[in-house]
């Protein structure tokens, strides 16, 4: 049975800020999903509140699982029934070397009662795993004893992002911009990581502003989002469409959540300086 | 942990944080002294240890220069801190055992529950247990006795290494130093004595178990090490104690002597149960070309004093202090480094790390002083500090003597929290709050953790896992 990860009228503020107003998503295993917006318009706020982010604050609406919701859990547990993020912005934890922390985070997630102390998976397996994983994904076996982020370039931490993606095998995967900042072999590299990775177990959740990643990865959905709402669902043409022509269009066909957009970046520009 | 912390009492989990809070009965005791300190009892210790009149002599000189120094009114509270309240002498057994199986029932269990035979069987060179005010334990291994090292307590020292003893004792650390080192001059018992001689270099460490059983204890001990001319040895000393209500008092003196071309590390794992003062002087001299390291571990006690001392005494010296501080609940870790640079062409670094959680206290103290002639010193202070939540707190203070132009000296400081983003990360990947916590403070004092050796360092990860348990809400 395909399971379901379902958004239903999601209501997001960030510190008394309404930023999201109302989106509803519905992701099956097996589906790739591609959601597309201006800069601004939410697309990260909905990446970090699906995976718990205490900062944001859902107002109204729901997020489930299976018809498991969400909105109570935390991101630990979240993880544990299935989600994942590859961060925007991957955040450096000095002195955890990234061998260690996959260890633990792959002993959670695949065994996801199990109890803080609880033993962790198998050394050997572990590092034989880790290996066939890294070799795939062309990245140096170092990088597996460096400290989790530090001192990675951009396009080397996204990369990092994608070998937690390959070995924790989510149910749902949400990218975020994983595709900007890489050189182009690395695009190619990680799109076809990714195809490889997204089967019939997994539901993909892309945010791009470019094509190479939903070449490899053809969307069957794609939603546009403007000043928090999904404003339209097409399929793969809609990407093109709007990689072609950008949102000005989009925008003459929803006047409302243009001007709200508007409004929003006059409220940032009405702002004294430097706050 | 077996514990639910949904309904543990927060007494409870507490305790259970802190493995070593049990103890044994003091019934079987060859000698407990009542409690309080006087001149008396300053000669009945000296008396049943059988010293030579110069030691005695020693003791009652530092009695009297304990009575006439303040009580510190800097550092930690110690307005608590009761003289009078103390047992200043306890011996558990007779005799000092070169074999487990002769060490009494008792005192053999507690150390097997700390795991100190079985490390001594992996990968020690020697050990010395001591239970209270008296060494009960000793081991060196064969070839090395046959190259000449010495590793024996420091009361026999005295009877057999007597010119030895008698040409560094009190040398390195004065009795009128500083109210504790008088303190300690006047009633220690017991501590470690080594001697390496001249090119030995011994590869495994020798290592020290200080235990407090009793409540109301007083434990004084005095270490002595002298490194000779080329050689290099690792020690390392571990200390835990009973929890009780009442406080007790830890009060060591740790002298070292690092000869030209010596190198000397000194490691401390300390772990003392949270009803303990642990108010150590630490000092070592490192001469032409020697190495001297203190790597220093702070765990446990309700106050700690400690800033372990590197008096760099001629040209090519280098010190080294690294240096970790945990300060949970109720407990106050004010701890650091002094360097004195005595000489040109001397080298110090301090890194010191801490961490403060529940309420605790981290305070970093730091000297560095390079005195007039010393021209071309070097040296370089990073202190970091991780506070873990509101209530928490850190202090640095860096202090800075410089009598001397031509001298590098860099001083970096940093106060962090634990960023919401860090939490996140971990916990999107399945990580409990309380995993990602731990493995965010177990990666803060990485850098420091990795200059130690695989099994301390393992021990020390483990100990900041307890520390951190059952804590984040
Ligand atoms: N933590 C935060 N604090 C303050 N404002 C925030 C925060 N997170 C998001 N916002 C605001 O919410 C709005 C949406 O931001 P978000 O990061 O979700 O946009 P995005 O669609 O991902 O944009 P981009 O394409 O540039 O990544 C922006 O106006 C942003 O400034
Ligand atoms: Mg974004």
């Amino acid at each position: 049975m395909t399971a379901s990860l379902k958004i239903n009228d999601l209501h997001v503020s960030v510190e008394g800020l309404p930023i999201l107003r109302g989106v509803s998503l519905e992701i099956r295993q097996g589906e790739i999903h591609a959601l597309m917006g201006p800069n601004g318009s939410g697309k990260s706020t909905l990446a970090y509140t699906l995976v718990g982010h205490p900062k944001y604050e859902i107002t109204q609406g729901s997020i489930e699982i299976d018809g498991t919701p969400l909105n109570e859990l935390d991101a630990c547990q979240r993880a544990r029934l299935g989600l994942f993020l590859a961060f925007q912005y991957p955040v450096v934890i000095p002195g955890v070397k990234v061998a260690d922390f996959l260890r633990h985070a792959i002993t959670n997630i695949r065994n996801p009662n199990r109890k803080e102390g609880e033993g962790l998976i198998p050394m050997r397996e572990f590092r034989k795993e880790l290996k066939a994983m890294m070799d795939e994904l062309g990245m140096d076996g170092e990088f597996a004893r460096r400290y989790l982020n530090e001192g990675f370039s951009g396009g080397e931490k996204k990369r990092m992002e994608i070998l937690q993606l390959a070995m924790l095998k989510p149910r749902f995967a949400v990218l975020d911009e994983t595709d900007s900042g890489l050189d182009s072999d690395a695009v190619r590299v990680v799109s076809e990581g990714l195809r490889k990775l997204a089967g019939p177990e997994m539901g993909v959740l892309i945010i791009t502003h470019h094509e190479r990643l939903l070449e490899y990865n053809v969307p069957q959905f794609t939603h546009v989002m403007l000043a928090g709402k999904i404003v339209e669902t097409g399929d793969a043409s809609l990407a093109r469409e709007l990689h072609n022509e950008g949102y000005s269009k989009v925008r003459l066909r929803h006047p409302e959540e243009a001007a709200e957009e508007a409004a929003r970046a006059q409220g940032r520009a009405a702002e004294p300086a430097g706050v | 942990m077996a514990t639910d912390l949904s309904t543990a009492a927060p007494e409870e989990i507490g305790i259970g944080d802190y493995q070593y809070g049990f103890h044994d009965s003091t019934e079987n005791y060859t000698f407990k002294s009542r409690k309080g300190l006087d001149r008396e009892m300053v000669e009945q210790i000296s008396a049943m240890k059988k010293e030579p009149a110069w030691m005695r002599d020693f003791r009652l000189e530092a009695y009297d220069i304990f009575l006439s120094k303040p009580m510190p009114s800097w550092g930690g509270d110690l307005s608590h801190l009761d003289f009078q309240d103390i047992h200043y002498y306890m011996k558990a057994s007779d005799r000092q055992e070169q074999s487990w199986d002769d060490v009494p029932d008792d005192i053999r269990k507690t150390y097997d529950r700390l795991g100190i035979p079985e490390a001594e069987k992996k990968y020690l060179a020697g050990v010395k247990a001591q239970y209270e005010s008296e060494v009960v334990y000793g081991s060196l291994q064969e070839d090395l006795a046959k190259k000449g090292v010495v590793f024996t307590d420091t009361d026999s020292a005295i009877r057999d290494y007597p010119e030895l003893v008698r040409e560094h004792f009190g040398t390195v650390i004065p009795s009128f130093d500083n109210k504790f080192a008088a303190l300690n001059s006047a009633v220690w018992s017991g501590g470690s004595f080594i001697y390496v001689p001249k090119g030995v270099e011994i590869e495994f460490p020798l290592q020290a178990y200080f235990r407090i059983n009793s409540e109301n204890m007083g434990q004084f001990e005095r270490t002595l090490i002298i490194v000779d001319e080329g050689a290099s040895v690792h020690y390392v000393e571990g200390c835990t104690a009973p929890t009780y209500s009442s406080e007790s008092l830890h009060s060591a003196v740790v002298e070292i002597i690092v000869k030209r071309k010596a190198r000397c590390r000194y490691t401390t794992i300390q772990n003392w149960s949270n009803n303990v003062y642990n108010l150590v002087t630490k000092r070592a001299m490192a001469y032409g070309d020697s190495l001297m390291e203190w790597v220093d571990g702070n765990l446990g006690s309700k106050l700690t004093m400690k800033y372990p001392a590197i008096y760099l005494m001629e040209p090519g010296a280098r010190g080294e202090t690294l240096s970790i501080a945990f300060a949970g609940a109720g407990q106050h870790q004010d701890a650091g480094a002094k360097m004195v640079h005595c000489a040109p062409n001397t080298s110090s670094r301090i890194i010191s790390k801490s961490i403060s959680k529940s309420g605790g206290r981290a305070s970093y103290r730091g000297l560095v002083k390079v005195e007039a002639h010393a021209t071309g010193c070097k040296s370089n202070v990073v202190c970091d500090a991780l506070i873990l939540d509101p209530e928490s707190r850190s202090d640095t203070y860096p202090y800075i003597e410089i009598e001397q132009e031509h001298v590098a000296i860099e001083h970096e400081a940093s106060v962090s929290k634990i960023a919401e983003e860090q939490l996140l990360y971990l916990m999107s990947r399945g990580m409990t709050e309380a995993e990602a916590s731990a493995m965010i403070v177990t990666g803060f004092i990485e850098p420091l953790v990795k200059e130690l050796p695989m099994e301390y360092a393992v021990e020390m990860n483990r100990l900041i896992e307890l520390q951190m348990e059952g804590s984040v809400g």
